[in-house]
């Protein structure tokens, strides 16, 4: 199976009460640790953002094929794989962060999760927008808005574990 | 062209060129997993992998240290899914008695100065303390490595932090760390390693130097390292008895991607405020505020010497009525050595709870856990709202842990000189 390499989506800017993108979102916000003992996937989509103040919710009003957009520091903390695993469940397609924890980073990769880091000093858009990413060359076009913002591709390793769908199979090749 | 000591050491366990931007495969000298994601570990390898053998048992390893002994029946049954794994492949498990992971493997001497270490821990890049890589990852990653005993990494680029200045008791190891995280927040190391600098943490002892590189996961880096002088070579040789390390430093003429100075002259005791860790105050300008819980332990301050220093403080005085003191020594061996000195004797007179060492009162835990409006002073290394429940936490020094726990109040270790 060969998977896309562009996604279109609309994106929810996780942001604060201001408006701004928040920074330095851990893993205790995105799957807090009262429910680390759960291990099926297909039960961590309702914990996604349940310890982030003004985003409890997200799983109701997030739907399959959103993309998240983020700010610095994105899934700081452990190293739990469910905060990851719960945006999959959920069916996120794309995170963009301005950055991301470093250990994060590495589980979205690993999961065949597409992610892309953009500058820091730009804006995407605001929730809502609909947006075409483009893994290959990072080429991100806001369609609502007619943006267009360059992020980092993907490495050839990245390319290489999405498209085999995780590092297990990858591994296996 | 020179290279920094994490490229050295990449470049000592790969056959790719090693240089900053450039994807590598590592072969990995430790892997572990904890009583915290090894379960996952076990899931995965027996869907993946079925039956077939790991790639060299004897460096793997599990240790439990979470939540040891297991305070319910969900972290019992991990527990015992990953002694099963063990006993069929071989593996060494440390158990709920040992302590946290990252401390006992360095004692133990199979982490290293030199080798590359790596386990479901995000403190695991605290090992750069003795010299050594370590990077914390998540349970798909451990699976892959157990298997094959290899995995990629981008090599990062190396940042450098000079420290100038120095710093004298009541200010500690710990006051320095919040400090620079004060100065840095998360953006300056993000993604890099860190290669820090100057008398003041070149003269670090061992235990010193594990607060300062375990706070480096808290700085957004990926280690850090300082470079390793005689005195903490022998500290090292002292674990085991035995020289079969290479220390590794880095060339004169490495390559830095960028250069900070921070002037630590006539700090104070230093604590950071929730949300947080860099989100970093002087003790006096909290002073006063109420404490409930305070737990003294943890990869960051859970040393011998740490604990010393809480005893030094509290020597007969009491703790304060209506405040919970918990302290956690890191290690089975830091118990002993201080059992041998007396030390649990004399703080089990001040009123203080001596737990049996593991990770405790981080993250799952069962001590320094807070209600509502709780205030709770902690010396590990993560006060992000929600994670030690609904009150407030904290981070701070022993000292400071020590005197506040005399008055029940934040209190600055000055007063008790
Ligand atoms: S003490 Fe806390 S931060 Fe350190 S290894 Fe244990 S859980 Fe992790």
């Amino acid at each position: 199976m060969k998977r896309e390499t562009k996604i279109e989506g609309k994106i929810w800017c996780i942001t604060d009460e201001k408006g701004n993108l928040i920074d330095d979102i851990d893993t205790d916000m995105i799957f807090h640790n009262s429910h680390l003992h759960i291990t099926d996937i297909n039960e961590m989509g309702k914990y996604a953002f349940g310890n982030l103040k003004g985003w409890e919710d997200f799983s109701k009003r997030a739907k399959k094929g959103d993309i998240l957009v983020v700010g610095k520091n994105f899934g700081a903390g452990s190293s739990r794989q469910q905060a990851v695993d719960c945006f999959i469940a959920l069916g996120i397609s794309a995170i963009l962060a301005k950055s991301f924890g470093a250990i994060y980073k590495r589980n979205c990769i690993n999961s065949g999760l597409p992610i892309l880091e953009y500058p820091e000093d730009v804006k995407i858009g605001d929730t809502g927008d609909k947006v075409l990413v483009d893994f290959k060359t990072g080429e991100i076009k806001n369609l609502t808005k007619n943006l267009f913002i360059h992020a980092k591709p993907f490495s050839k390793v990245q390319m290489e574990i999405y498209q085999a769908g995780n590092l297990f199979n990858f591994g296996k090749k | 062209m020179g290279k920094t000591i994490i490229e050295k050491i990449f470049q000592k366990h790969t056959k790719d060129e090693v240089s900053p931007g450039k994807t590598i495969w590592i072969d990995l000298d430790v892997r572990s997993a904890r009583d915290f994601g090894g379960p996952n570990v076990v899931k995965h390898y027996e869907r993946e992998y079925g039956d077939t053998p790991l790639e060299n048992p004897e460096k793997t390893f599990f240790t439990f240290d979470l939540v040891a002994p297991p305070k319910n029946i969900k972290y019992a049954v991990n527990q015992s899914i990953c002694r099963r794994f063990a006993k069929k492949y071989n593996i060494k498990v440390y158990d709920v008695d040992a302590g946290i992971g990252s401390h006992v493997l360095m004692e133990e001497g199979i982490i290293k100065p030199g080798v590359t270490a790596v386990g479901t821990d995000s403190h695991y890049n605290i090992v750069g303390a003795i010299g050594a890589f370590g990077q914390g990852m998540g349970d798909v990653d451990i699976t892959f490595i157990f298997k094959t005993g290899k995995n990629w990494f981008e090599v990062p680029e190396t940042v450098k932090i000079n420290i100038k200045g120095k710093y004298e008791y009541p200010v500690t190891a710990k006051d320095v760390t919040l400090y620079i995280l004060k100065e840095i927040k998360t953006s300056f190391a993000l993604g890099r390693a860190i290669e820090f600098y100057g008398s003041a943490v070149e003269n670090m002892k061992l235990y010193e130097r594990i607060t300062l590189c375990s706070m480096v996961t808290e700085m957004g880096g990926i280690v850090g390292f300082i470079p390793i002088n005689k005195e903490v070579e022998n500290e090292i040789k002292s674990f085991t008895g035995k020289n079969d390390f290479e220390v590794i430093n880095s060339d004169t003429d490495a390559k830095y991607e960028k250069e900070i100075t921070i002037d630590i002259s006539g700090i104070k005791p230093q604590i950071a405020a929730p949300p947080h860790p860099h989100n970093v105050f002087n003790v006096d300008d909290l002073k006063g505020e109420k404490v409930d819980t305070i737990y003294i332990g943890s990869c960051t301050n859970g040393r011998t010497e740490d604990i010393e220093t809480v005893a030094k403080i509290l020597n007969g005085k009491k703790v304060k009525e209506g405040v919970i003191l918990s302290i956690v020594p890191a290690t089975k061996r830091v118990y002993r050595e201080l059992l041998e000195k007396n030390i649990l004797s004399q703080l089990f007179e001040t009123g203080a709870i001596i737990l049996n060492p593991s990770c405790a009162g981080c993250a799952e835990g069962h001590v320094g856990m807070t209600g509502e409006g709780d205030i709770s002073l902690n010396t590990s290394n993560r006060n992000f709202p929600g994670k030690q429940g609904k009150g407030k936490t904290f981070l701070v020094s022993p000292a400071v842990a020590a005197a506040s726990a005399i008055t029940g109040e934040i209190t600055s270790p000055e007063l008790f000189m």
